[in-house]
């Protein structure tokens, strides 16, 4: 039997949940054993190449990009699971949502505190650029989600211990001390 | 007539004294029941509903219901600790609960029963409420975001004449837990102190002390909520 396949992305998040990923430590030797890696930051392959089973999604949807690159990894994963606070409730780039966007845009990059080198007033407005949503969205809240694994970064013992029992077969076990919300 | 009754939780066999509310009496013979508004020392309301139990096939609130000789309490089913886990959860989707920057996470009771009953994602979707926090008194910060209502703090903190720092404001979806201006103003620092211990969540706070005690060693990090409940 060839090896499960897994992508991971980090959409509106800060790469903290990848960090919590490598932070399994040696067990990453392990890991290249029982699975290999397709589209993701940890090797750097940009597209899918081929079918993945298990889908990893650090961060919410800010973006339309975000939203983009969500529903490339629902079609393209059997199992997609929400990966850290940002991807299932929005995490700390939700605190925007409440706010208008314009006055978000204004704060940022007109009328904040540390804005200095913007003499012009200019507000990034490009075709290239992705359009902010209106709020930030959990990742359930776009596609389905078939797994959540909360933490601000989940545990690596979480992370861990999840893969493994995804992958085996095995009932995972939650011990109170991995599921932490902070 | 003794003034002891028998009643069992869970099919244990119990004791207590007549007139105690199940809570009480549960704690007592060393079951935990969760509260949220509920506290010792104040007058139950059952407002929040996280202690509900099943008595003869009702749903009722313990806090609120007296103990009667040979009640059968069903505390521990699946079918209540999933009523109470949707009652956390319509509370974390219906405020702004950032438990990442949150200086109350791990001695939060809210995030707490989160943990106990293993609340991974909430099935509501979330309301991202536009709330104000209010950091004018020079000792505390009232943040709403994170305001469950339960009334802790109205019915406790009280200056020393017996006027309520705290009040309701407004109604329905609008209503809100607001600080007297003069009152927060003139608050002692133990008085500060107290309103942020007996607030469940991290809707007030004593200014500068959030982050004294480091994340990682609170109350909830290591034990659960109510596992100190012990006969």
């Amino acid at each position: 039997m060839s090896k499960p396949v897994i992508a991971t992305t980090s959409l509106a998040g800060c790469f903290g949940c990848h960090m919590s990923i490598l932070d399994i430590d040696e067990r990453i030797l392990q890991l290249i054993e029982l699975v290999e890696f397709n589209k993701s930051p940890v090797d750097d392959i940009k597209t899918f190449t081929k079918p993945v089973d298990i889908g990893i999604i650090e961060g919410g949807c800010c973006n339309s990009e975000n939203v983009e690159v969500l529903k490339s990894f629902r079609k393209n994963c059997k199992i997609l699971i929400s990966l850290g606070e940002c991807a299932i409730m929005g995490g700390l780039p939700a605190l925007r949502n409440g706010i208008p966007i314009e006055e978000c845009l204004q704060e940022a990059y007109l009328d904040g505190p540390t804005v200095q080198l913007n003499k012009l007033g200019i507000m990034p407005n490009d075709d290239e650029l992705p359009m902010l949503l209106d709020k930030v969205y959990p990742c359930h809240e776009i596609v389905k989600i078939d797994y959540f694994l909360p933490g601000c970064p989940p545990r690596a013992d979480l992370i861990w211990d999840a893969l493994v029992a995804l992958i085996t077969g095995d009932p995972l076990k939650l011990p109170y001390e991995v599921v932490k919300f902070d | 007539m003794s003034n002891l009754i028998k009643f069992k939780i869970d099919g244990v066999e119990c004791m207590t004294e007549r007139g105690k509310y199940i809570v009480e009496a549960a704690l007592e013979n060393g079951v935990y029941i969760p509260t949220l508004c509920n506290m010792p020392g104040v007058k139950p309301k059952g407002s929040c509903r996280i202690c509900t139990v099943k008595i003869n096939g009702r749903l009722m609130t313990s806090c609120t219901t007296p103990v009667a000789d040979g009640m059968e309490v069903e505390s521990n089913s699946p079918e209540i600790s999933d009523l109470r886990k949707s009652i956390i959860e319509l509370l974390f989707v219906s405020g702004n609960h950032f438990c990442p920057s949150c200086e109350k996470s791990g001695n939060c009771e809210l995030q707490a029963l989160a943990y106990l009953y293993q609340m991974l994602v909430p099935r509501y979707p979330y309301e991202f409420p536009l709330r104000e926090v209010d950091a004018s008194s020079p000792y505390i910060i009232k943040d709403q975001n994170r305001c469950i209502l339960c009334k802790r703090c109205i019915k406790t903190i009280k200056d020393e004449q017996g006027r309520s720092v705290f009040a309701f404001r407004d109604r329905g979806h609008r209503l809100e837990v607001v600080m007297d201006k003069e009152l927060s103003h003139e608050m002692t620092p133990e008085l500060a102190e107290l309103a942020m211990k007996n607030c469940p969540v991290g809707s007030i706070l004593v200014k500068e002390k959030g982050f004294i005690e480091p994340i990682g060693q609170r109350k909830f990090d290591k034990n659960a909520i109510g596992s100190d409940v012990k006969l």
